[in-house]
């Protein structure tokens, strides 16, 4: 059951009609979503700008707060009191919407992300189907958007984009085939448990020879799924000028930069949860001994009862988790400031003809791999 | 093809009838015009490319200029020779010595001035670390092109240095005026040469280090060989100079065919080399070698600095000029080799404190025109590598 319909059903009992209940735990649900996805978004914006400061002998922001950690807050609130710019000869609706279905799509899709391993908002059992399914509905945002503007460069940028994910699609999809395959589920909050043993070391990159170059895959994937360099061709600042965010403006324009940054960060997570242990690490292991597991326990009258000792092995997972997802956020951000971009052309030979078929081959190889094993091992 | 910018064919779907029931219907819709420009990441400043693309493939493109005309020519006939120098530094900002120095030149073969070695080798020094930085500037801003943010910074760090030197020899960081008709503003502060060998040492290291980031980085080689490719016989035609012509494979080099200054004596003692471009990741001629040309021109301007220094004598630094300067009658046209190719100054005077005629010849301008041959058929992407491996400064193009 859904932890925040749980806490709210042993709060207040049974005073209150199960639909009330429900609907108070959705909004719940989403009003930590949006946080998140916000507090996410902004961590990473000053991280980004601390990332290539460094790169670049820089320092980055310094001034507003320690080494500039209030930057993102700065920002943010300059964008709110931006004025809102529409041009004159753009479909006014369609702009308007754009940024709102691209932000949409990725809440939508942190619907699927464990918050830990008993706190999730659903706990989806075609849990990656779903993330991917909602991030690349973003794409229908961004081509809307670069329509709605009336504008030739973000014309290429959007058809850049509805390109470069139709063609990366697949080999996400398929080189994550191979960790699920492995697991044997779509649920990322089992497929994060299954990798508990070996002290929290028993990660699907460690259990099969395929993994590796399966991630590897992935990661590429998940880069141009992202816009992020060498892939950024839709909004390639130097040729596009801002690709398809050229005529935004404002908090319409952060939404787009939100949405980039919430879907790294998710990117990331499949990666982590799929190849890098999820929850899963010694800290975690140790601390699930420590303090049990349960969040929701039996009590002695044979109710059940929230167990509070529990959470800090929750903490300590979730931490792990985000530590992770950032560890990748940031390869992507290690990348982007090093590498030049990938002219469109070679976006797409690299998509269509290596890595899908790369990436099938990982999966044949992976399960060819699993079915020796079996019978070698498990009679 | 290159003229076709302006004659857009009307958008219609042609039906053509093959036979009975058959038809043949041409779905392709009308090239996208683009205006490049005038204000663009890629333009280097203030440029208009008129492009037509199909999808993103160019079909046509047409440089546009003059937005950032000054009159620059004209100002040279109506300012004293001397009052016409810092309008010179404004042409091509990145190389300001330069194009101090080419003014000064022209002036100087009408006067018939002896320069002190001194200052002839100062000269040296300055327009070889101002091509450095050029080239810096050029390189970086290339990468940025291509999409490589970070090598655009380390090339500044080290033009930062360089505008630092030139702001210890002359006090100004962009247009600098030092080197005057007759010699130069002033002499070198106290350690100064000290601080330009300092330079030269710890520029061969970072020099190294662009080339392993990105001259030889395979993203970087697979974007720009094998694109804008222009062959000899196109470089020749267009008059093309500088980094241009050598990345066309043509060996010519103003410093060592049609000496000025002491350029011939350097060269004679093999202190440097001028790099030509060999076609070595693609076709000869392409964007590639165009910033091959430009990379290994900076370690050869090194060399130069290096020999400069070690041959510097002690004497003054400018002739017996006097400060209202009447130039005798005639006419003079020296061309000297800018960063981006030749830059040519002609000047007719009758005599008087006023040139009658002043005509500047800008590398950029004759180098931009090839662009119109070699954007069309290349993909949008390219057309940015493209117009970035010409090196234009707007500038001076339109002065």
């Amino acid at each position: 059951m859904n932890f925040f319909l749980e806490g709210i059903y042993q709060t207040v009992g049974e005073h209150l009609p199960m639909w009330l209940m429900m609907l108070i735990a959705a909004v719940t649900g989403i009003a930590v979503v949006l946080g998140m996805v916000s507090l996410i978004a902004m961590f990473s914006v000053w991280l980004e700008r601390k990332v290539s400061g460094h790169i670049q002998c820089r320092y980055g922001p310094m001034y507003v707060g320690w080494h500039g950690w209030l930057q993102s807050i700065a920002d943010g609130v300059k964008l709110l009191l931006k004025e809102d710019m529409i041009p004159r000869d753009a479909d006014r609706v369609l702009f308007m919407l754009a940024p709102g279905l691209v932000l949409a799509a990725i809440l939508g899709a942190f619907a699927a992300y464990p918050l830990t391993p008993g706190i999730w908002f659903g706990d989806i059992d075609l849990g990656v189907f779903m993330i991917i399914a909602f991030s690349s509905m973003t794409t229908i945002g961004v081509v809307m958007a670069g329509w709605a503007s009336n504008s030739k460069w973000t014309i290429y940028g959007s058809m850049r984009e509805a390109a470069q994910v139709v063609a990366y699609e697949i080999p996400l999809g398929v080189s994550l085939l191979v960790p699920v395959m492995v697991a044997g589920t779509f649920n990322l909050r089992e497929a994060s448990a299954l990798q508990a043993d070996w002290f929290g070391m028993k990660w699907f990159l460690f259990t099969n020879p395929f993994m590796l170059p399966a991630f590897v895959l992935f990661f590429v994937a998940a880069l141009a799924e992202t816009k992020r360099a060498p892939f950024d061709l839709p909004e390639a600042e130097s040729e596009l000028v801002a690709g398809f965010m050229t005529e935004y403006s404002g908090i319409r324009w952060s939404f787009f930069f939100m949405e980039e940054y919430a879907a790294m960060f998710l990117m990331s997570a499949l990666g982590a949860v799929f190849f890098l242990g999820g929850f899963e690490s010694p800290l975690t292991h140790f601390a699930g001994e420590l303090f049990g597991k349960e969040l929701v326990v039996l009590g002695a009258s044979g109710a059940k009862e929230l167990n509070f000792a529990a959470i800090p092995y929750h903490l300590v997972a979730a931490v792990t988790l985000i530590a992770k997802c950032f560890f990748g956020v940031f390869l992507m951000m290690w990348l982007r400031w090093t590498l030049p971009r990938v002219r469109i052309d070679q976006v797409m030979t690299m998509g269509y003809k290596y890595l899908t078929p790369l990436s099938l081959l990982c999966v044949l190889g992976a399960a060819l791999w699993e079915a020796g094993k079996h019978a070698l091992f498990a009679s | 093809m290159t003229r076709e910018t302006q004659t857009t064919p009307a958008a219609t779907t042609r039906v053509q009838r093959l036979g009975p029931g058959e038809v043949s219907v041409d779905i392709r819709t009308p090239d996208l015009e683009v205006n490049f420009g005038p204000q663009h990441p890629a333009t280097h400043g203030v440029m208009r490319i008129l492009m037509r693309a199909d999808g993103e493939l160019v079909t046509g493109a047409q440089p546009h200029l003059g937005y950032l005309h000054r009159c620059a020519e004209k100002i040279g006939e109506n300012v004293e020779w001397l009052q016409y120098l810092p309008y010179t530094d404004r042409y091509d900002y990145l190389a300001s010595m330069n194009n101090n120095l080419g003014y000064s030149l022209a002036v100087e073969a009408l006067l018939g001035v002896e320069i002190p070695r001194r200052a002839t080798l100062i000269r040296i020094i300055c327009a070889e670390l101002n091509r450095i930085g050029s080239h810096l500037v050029a390189f970086g801003t290339y990468g940025l092109d291509i999409g490589a943010f970070t090598p655009f910074l380390y090339t500044f760090r080290e033009r930062e240095w360089m505008m630092a030197l030139f702001e210890k020899i002359c006090g100004a960081r962009l247009t600098y005026s030092y080197i005057r008709i007759g010699g130069l503003f002033n002499d070198a502060p106290p350690g100064w040469f000290e601080e330009v060998g300092r330079f030269c040492d710890v520029f061969e290291q970072k020099w190294q280090e662009y080339v392993d980031l990105l001259l030889v980085n395979q993203i970087y080689v697979k974007r720009t060989a094998n694109i804008g490719i222009i062959s000899r016989e196109m470089a020749l035609d267009f008059g093309l100079t500088g980094p241009m012509v050598r990345g066309s494979g043509i060996d010519w080099d103003l410093r060592r065919d049609m000496p000025y200054m002491c350029y011939d004596e350097i060269w004679r003692s093999g202190a440097f080399k001028i790099p030509v471009a060999r076609g070595e990741m693609g076709a000869l001629g392409d964007c590639w070698d165009r910033s091959w040309v430009r990379v290994m021109e900076m370690i050869e301007s090194i060399k130069i600095v290096r020999w400069c220094l070690d041959n510097m004598v002690e004497g003054p630094v400018i002739a017996d000029i006097p400060k209202t300067l009447k130039v005798p009658v005639g006419e003079a046209y020296v061309g000297i080799e800018n960063p981006r190719g030749e830059l040519g100054h002609y000047v007719v005077s009758d005599g008087g404190k006023v040139s009658i005629r002043t005509r500047v010849r800008g590398p950029s301008f004759c180098n931009l025109a090839v662009l119109e041959d070699i954007l069309p058929g290349s993909l949008v992407g390219d057309a940015i590598a493209i117009i970035g491996s010409t090196d234009i400064v707007v500038g001076e193009t339109d002065r």
